[in-house]
């Protein structure tokens, strides 16, 4: 059967790099799901999981926003931050999400610091959320 | 001629200073070496970033974004890149002595420009001369991470975004080797020379389309083209304090070989002397 080869680089270095059957994302459009074969194919993701599927198992990925690039036998996935689950954080992670609650209650929506709590917050859930699967 | 214990005194403080240089230069070449490291590791997220936006630049030409075209300029924003401690040799001065040149030659009054200084000898440097700051960055570490850089890279983006500035340069030390580094100077944003890439990089679908795409990417791209400066500036410094190190441990090992010979002549003329008394006097009872 035919393999994908992902990869998955930050600015810090290259988080991962192995070959999979299936890669599924979460896009700002929706959910992806990418097969060996698919079409070459851009498109930023949310911060979310990203989901690696070989052999019946699933490798999770946490990844704070960037984009997916895909080729016919080749995904690559540049975020500005991705954690592998062993690789989170999690009391970091906590006290973040503590600091961005604490800012959103403090700052109306409508102020550049609200929105840049939200996303903080968001990155927190997510990695939580990763570790503790 | 210098008394003999002075002489001592001298060749034991140079000693105990060509340690120090010594023990500086063996850290600068380990910090070297993790800052090259750092540099390496960032190539790979760069060249896929680039490869992404070239294609995109090229393979279509309506696309239009903010950060693609260039508007007049009214305000330039810099990115002074130096460090936070001396001892590096020429590397602050030949930073600072860049973005001298460079205001002086384009503009003509203070409200034409904006600095931002990443490292306290560059922010204390402007406010000596009494430049505009739009933001400072200072205590840096010496391996920085992507994410200590991100929240500068960002800002400096956004002052472009909401057009504060019209242009944003960066001035920093390019590194070559470890014995050369070069100050550079590039244009960040607005990116209008993103070179086309290779015919061989496949047309992509873009999902939703194009215009987000680029709304994500650019600043994305952006803010690496900063950090990958910085890295460079990072493995520039450790490089140049190297150096110095070297050469003063150099020079503190030439005063201690010249220091040494003229204690050894000295002691020599001191013994001369003595005997040469000891013989008038058993000369004189004879």
């Amino acid at each position: 059967m035919k393999t994908l080869t992902v990869s998955v680089v930050t600015p810090d270095g290259p988080v991962l790099e192995d070959s999979y059957d299936m890669v599924s994302v979460r896009a700002e459009s929706g959910e992806l799901g990418i097969l060996p074969g698919h079409i070459p194919l851009v498109a930023p993701l949310t911060i979310s999981a990203v989901r690696l599927k070989k052999e019946g198992n699933t490798d999770l990925v946490a990844v704070s926003g960037g984009f997916l690039e895909v080729r016919p036998d080749k995904v690559t996935i540049l975020a500005q931050a991705a954690e592998k689950p062993s690789e989170i954080d999690v009391d970091r992670a906590k006290s973040a999400k503590q600091r961005a609650e604490q800012r959103l209650n403090v700052t109306k929506s409508d102020e550049v610091d609200f929105n840049r709590a939200k996303l903080a917050l968001n990155r927190a859930i997510n990695r939580i959320d990763i570790a503790d699967q | 001629m210098a008394s003999l214990r002075e002489i001592k005194t001298r060749i034991g403080s140079t000693k105990k200073t060509k340690q120090i240089t010594q023990a500086m230069e063996m850290v600068s070449t380990s910090k070297l070496r993790k800052a090259e490291e750092n540099a390496k590791n960032f190539v790979p997220y760069m060249e896929k970033i680039q490869e992404v936006v070239s294609s995109i630049a090229s393979g279509n030409i309506e696309v239009s974004h903010p950060m693609l075209t260039s508007r007049p300029i009214k305000k330039t924003g810099y990115i002074v890149i130096a460090s936070d401690r001396g001892l590096a040799g020429p590397y602050n001065t030949n930073v600072l002595r860049k973005l001298n040149e460079a205001i002086q030659e384009r503009h003509q009054s203070k409200d034409e420009y904006t600095i931002i200084p990443i490292g306290k000898v560059a922010r204390d440097f402007c406010r000596k001369l009494d430049h505009p700051i739009a933001h400072e960055v200072t205590g840096l570490p010496d391996q920085p991470t992507f994410a200590e850089i991100k929240e500068i890279a960002n800002y400096a983006v956004g002052l472009f975004a909401d057009e504060e500035i019209d242009e944003l340069n960066l001035i920093y030390n390019h590194f070559i080797s470890a014995i050369s580094q070069e100050v550079t100077e590039t244009k960040v944003l607005p990116l209008t020379d993103i070179e086309a890439g290779e015919s061989q990089t496949s047309m992509y679908e873009y999902e939703p389309d194009q215009e987000q795409i680029l709304e994500v990417l650019l600043p994305q791209y952006a803010e690496s083209l900063v950090y990958g400066a910085l890295l460079d500036g990072k493995a520039s410094e450790h490089a140049s304090r190297m150096t110095a190190m070297r050469n003063a441990t150099d020079n503190a090992e030439e005063i201690i070989d010249e220091l040494t010979l003229s204690y050894n002549r000295a002691r020599q003329a001191a013994i001369t002397q003595e005997i040469s008394e000891i013989v008038s006097g058993a000369a004189a009872q004879e």
